[in-house]
């Protein structure tokens, strides 16, 4: 992916990208940071402004760090309700019907033709 | 109603058994996003024309009883085949459409229940573009349509994959409600209670719907080994944490998530063949053209009890 593409992502996706870097990551990253993990170049002018965005939505939190800030992702009482809401949704066996699920209930052996998958495509 | 009559409305009770293996050979020789349309159709089709001959046995067996006919206002008795045979035949399929009925509805209220705790989940917070983090040890991710679309993810899905992996994951969840596949699964789901032979055929049509998502996001990200490796890895992440559900599945089979992956690394696409299109088409043409003719045998036998019309 070029920069030039990654631009003119929408910047809805871009503010997506951040918040999973974040999540990802379990500790505050600061805006250099953040941008080494990303898959896209983005800009770093780019990756602070949507910070600044995520912050003022309350969704990420920032402490000083130097002379500029580190963000984190808000862990807050909303989070646990949904928690306990997901493990509701665990419980529904039928749920991907509707919704679509990324990955299946794995069947017995299907972990080891997926693992032999992975390394033949990583060699 | 004459034996022919009879034999018209056992044709679209008949045909969905031809459907799963027609289904799963037009899994490996469509593409996806082809294969999803014409398999749902068909479904859909073969669906509604079993329940459409089930209610028209339900209808001729009413109707032989002295109160509904009354009802109907039959001055003659409907013409039919032998009560030996049509009685059991209208018994059966009024036990067939309860039955159908009554796991629909229980399906479509649990799966309503589903979407409505998850929507509830995702309108909780703001959300960075269409993400929505759910904080939770178990891997998983999933599409949630409705205004606006949602992607949602769990922290521990996000953790077990890279940077790259994740926007391909993003990726394969917008294709999911670009293309509207909750609307597919819905008939999917609809057509699996109306007929036994067809839940065979909604696991062919959730099986599509994730292979087209999962080509346009290799489409989106460029490129197909990174978005195998992203499936992979994620069930994989998934399966490390011991499963709340018993596996009774027999080990020796490939499940779909090693059919996808294969399929995203393997090199070129199969000949593409159109036959098994047209076969499909076929068979949904068939029932729906059995069915319509029998109601409308049906209707006439009626009409002509009724003194409206001269048999």
């Amino acid at each position: 992916m070029t920069d030039a593409m990654d631009e003119r992502r929408p910047a809805g996706e871009l503010e997506a990208a951040v918040l999973a870097a974040l999540w990802a990551a379990g500790a505050p990253l600061t805006p250099g940071q953040v941008q080494g993990e990303l898959a896209s170049g983005l800009a770093r002018t780019t990756v602070t402004t949507i910070l600044t965005r995520l912050y003022e939505k309350g969704i990420v939190d920032r402490a000083r760090q130097g002379r500029g800030y580190a963000y984190f992702p808000v862990q807050d009482a909303a989070g646990l309700t949904a928690r306990r809401m997901h493990t509701e949704l665990d419980r529904d066996t039928d749920r991907e019907t509707v919704l679509a699920r990324f990955v299946a209930q794995l069947d017995p052996g299907d972990e080891e033709v997926l693992r032999r998958l992975l390394e033949a495509d990583e060699r | 109603m004459t034996v022919l009559l009879l034999a018209l409305l056992l044709v679209p009770l008949a045909l969905p058994f031809a459907a799963p293996p027609l289904a799963r050979r037009a899994l490996d020789r469509l593409a996806p996003a082809r294969a999803l349309w014409i398999l749902t159709g068909c479904a859909l089709a073969l669906a509604g024309s079993c329940a459409a001959a089930l209610g028209a046995l339900v209808l001729t067996g009413l109707l032989k009883l002295p109160l509904f006919a009354a009802l109907g206002e039959l001055i003659h008795p409907l013409r039919t085949p032998s009560d030996l045979l049509v009685l059991p035949a209208a018994a059966l399929a009024t036990g067939a459409l309860a039955l159908s009925a009554g796991t629909l509805g229980r399906s479509a209220l649990r799966q309503f229940g589903a979407f409505r705790t998850a929507r509830t989940q995702a309108g909780r917070r703001p959300a960075a573009g269409d993400l929505c983090v759910v904080e939770s040890p178990h891997p998983d991710a999933y599409a949630l349509p409705g205004r606006p679309h949602r992607i949602v993810v769990t922290t521990a899905m996000l953790r077990s994959l890279g940077a790259a992996e994740r926007e391909a994951l993003f990726a394969h969840e917008r294709a999911h409600n670009r293309a509207g596949h909750h609307y597919f699964l819905g008939v999917a789901e609809l057509a699996a209670h109306c007929h036994p032979a067809l839940r065979a055929v909604r696991a062919d049509i959730r099986f599509a719907a994730e292979r087209a998502a999962d080509e346009d996001a290799a489409r989106a990200v460029g490129d197909r080994g990174l978005t195998a490796r992203a499936i992979a890895r994620a069930a994989l992440a998934g399966s490390a944490t011991p499963s709340v559900r018993p596996d009774f599945a027999p080990a020796a089979t490939t499940g779909p998530v090693p059919r996808r992956v294969t399929a995203l690394l393997a090199p070129g696409r199969p000949r593409a063949s159109r036959g098994i299109a047209v076969a499909l088409a076929v068979g949904a043409l068939l029932s729906t053209g059995a069915a319509t003719t029998a109601l409308v045998g049906v209707h006439h036998q009626v009409e002509v009890a009724q003194g409206e019309e001269h048999g």
